[in-house]
């Protein structure tokens, strides 16, 4: 599997990185190696299972459906960058 | 009274309970082995004074009758789990000054049952790597120095390395650590102690920082089997605020310590002998094996034969689950934010600015594993990577749960190596190779703990692995107490408090 500089675009597009023009190239090279090591997988027949969704074959549990934790702004917007009110703020946006 | 910081969390419990030492000096012995050992990195944030003040309230809880089973004896918190009021960074920039406003459910069952935390320990970024040298926060220094090149600086192994480096430089008695694809047990193998990996689900993940949540456990890391045996018995328990958390009763972990291996059967997965692997680690393995059939185990060869799809399969998972984890640090809520691009005043999109404090934000090992997450997830190859990932999980659980069927307990050994230097670290997949061996347990989510066996040629620690049915802590411990006792483990690391 050889990952192209677009796909490391795409990649980083999809996860929401700025990546700069320069380390683009050792991206991919770094991505192609890793999928190239994970390819082995395709030697191996899993016809025959489900993928697995729990290692403890635990199933969920049902709770009340009730308010637990809330109404607590200060504690919540404790670490924002930035606020206004009791509100999170972002930087302002110019279209 | 001196060198306090050296006890065992076992014989410190006793101390204070006889009143032969106060925690308060206690605590103090370790704030000093900290302030002596700086140069090892192993802490972020330390923090003696809030120790100090916790130990002086633990005193006056012992005063008052209280004999809480952890109560006073000083640890070590790895930087992943949050901390009410104390920074909190998993090692990344990207939560440089964050500090939470609520403790996480394992931080909070330690502190019911009385324990100090000294601070903040160092890690890899996000828990994401196997030398400690991915954090923001700089590189921890293992306390262990080889024989052939005693200047040359080790790494601790991680993702837990200043956890590991701490407990065995002797800075506090013991520390949390998590476990994600060895993350506990192969820093303890580097650095010459004990680490246990709980089964999944055994301690609540609520609190702390997600690397892959169907793969994460936190577990204890400390000097011998009996101290983690004491640790877990107060970090685990059911949670409600985790949905993977189970509903079983906390057992005494430390009942069945002397018990022995007579009649036990011990298995050796014949595909845990790797190319490449130095004739020291096999010989350690083998060595374990006699130990426990001198005391009466029946130890029996086993195959496991999907051991070497287990890395592949956990290098699509483990950034799977991370790439939707991290999605989470954009600049809005918390952590750092990265300023619009040179003299602009703003940025020209939302996104941009999501972007920019990822892109500044995360270090290049953590960019690299969400781009693999968000490629493996992404339309057309969810299937091809992603469920044929978990299928082949389903393979290696298989294989473990046949595995119990004839045996009680897997032995194998913990790493391929013993540790690294800090300059002559392997790259990429090849530093990958570094969990080999415990990366398999992570996937079927069963219990695991590394116990050190012996000495590599170059004077370094080396760990044997033994591997348990899920939520047989109590048995699996019960093995490893009884290889600690026969490979009677004492030598201590060079760069020691």
């Amino acid at each position: 599997m050889s990952i192209t500089r677009e796909t490391v675009e795409q990649a980083a597009r999809l996860a929401r990185l700025t990546i700069a023009d320069e380390d683009k190239d050792r991206l991919a090279g770094e991505l192609s190696a890793i999928l190239g090591f994970v390819e082995q997988l395709d030697a191996i027949d899993t016809s025959e299972v489900d993928p697995l969704t729990s290692v403890v074959g635990a199933t969920a549990r049902m709770r009340t459906d009730a308010v637990t934790a809330g109404d607590e702004p200060e504690r919540v917007l404790a670490n924002a960058p930035d606020r206004v009110t009791d509100f999170y703020a972002v930087p302002k946006v110019v279209e | 009274m001196t060198e306090l910081n050296r006890l065992s969390i076992a014989a410190a419990r006793d101390g204070l309970a006889k009143g032969d030492f106060s925690a308060r000096e206690l605590t103090q012995s370790c704030a000093d082995a900290m302030a002596a050992r700086g140069d090892l990195g192993a802490f972020i944030t330390p923090t003696p004074e809030r120790a100090l003040e916790a130990a002086d309230q633990a005193d006056a809880r012992r005063k008052s009758g209280d004999d809480a089973p952890l109560l006073g004896i000083p640890l070590g918190i790895k930087d992943l789990f949050c901390t009410e009021g104390v920074q909190t960074t998993a090692a990344s920039k990207i939560l440089q000054g964050f500090i939470p406003t609520y403790e996480s459910s394992v931080t909070t069952n330690l502190l019911r049952d009385g324990a100090v935390f000294m601070g903040k320990l160092n890690l890899d970024e996000f828990a994401m790597g196997s030398s400690n040298t991915t954090s923001f926060y700089g590189n921890v220094v293992n306390p262990w120095q080889s024989t052939s090149k005693p200047d040359m600086e080790l790494v601790p192994g991680g993702s837990s390395g200043g956890s590991a480096s701490a407990v065995a430089a002797r800075l506090c008695l013991g520390a949390t650590g998590t476990d994600t694809g060895g993350s506990i047990r192969q820093p303890a193998a580097f650095c010459g102690i004990t680490g246990l990996k709980p089964t999944y689900g055994r301690c609540s993940r609520w609190g702390i920082v997600a690397f892959a949540s169907s793969l994460d456990q936190a577990g204890p890391m400390a000097r011998s089997v009996e101290d983690c045996a004491i640790l877990l018995g107060s970090m685990a328990g059911f949670d409600p605020k985790d949905t993977t958390s189970v509903d079983t009763p906390v057992p005494d972990y430390t009942a069945e310590l002397g018990a022995g291996v007579k009649g036990l059967k011990i298995g050796l997965p014949r595909e845990y002998r790797v190319d490449g692997m130095p004739a020291e680690i096999e010989q350690l393995w083998q060595q374990s094996a006699q130990w426990l059939r001198n005391q009466g185990a029946e130890v029996v060869e086993i195959s496991l034969p999907h051991t070497h799809s287990a890395l592949p399969a956990y290098y699509i998972v483990a950034p799977a689950e991370a790439s939707s984890n991290l999605a989470r640090y954009d600049g809005v809520r918390y952590g750092f934010r990265a300023d619009a691009p040179d003299g602009l005043p703003e940025f020209a999109s939302l996104e941009e600015m999501y972007a920019t404090t990822r892109g500044e934000g995360f270090g290049p090992e953590v960019q690299r594993r969400i781009m693999i997450g968000a490629y493996v997830l992404s339309a057309g190859y969810y299937d091809a990577y992603y469920n044929k990932a978990r299928r082949v999980r389903s393979l290696i659980a298989r294989d473990f749960t046949h595995a119990f069927e004839q045996v009680d307990a897997i032995l194998t050994p913990t790493t391929p190596s013993a540790a690294f230097g800090i300059t002559e670290e392997p790259n990429g997949v090849e530093m990958y190779m570094n969990d080999v061996f415990t990366v398999p347990a992570s996937m079927a989510g069963i219990p695991g703990i590394s116990v050190p066996a012996g000495l590599s040629s170059d004077g370094l620690p080396l760990g044997v692995q033994l591997l348990g049915r899920p939520f047989d802590e109590v048995g699996l411990l019960r093995v490893a107490q009884a290889l600690e006792d026969a490979a009677g483990f004492i030598t201590t690391p060079q760069l020691m408090a």
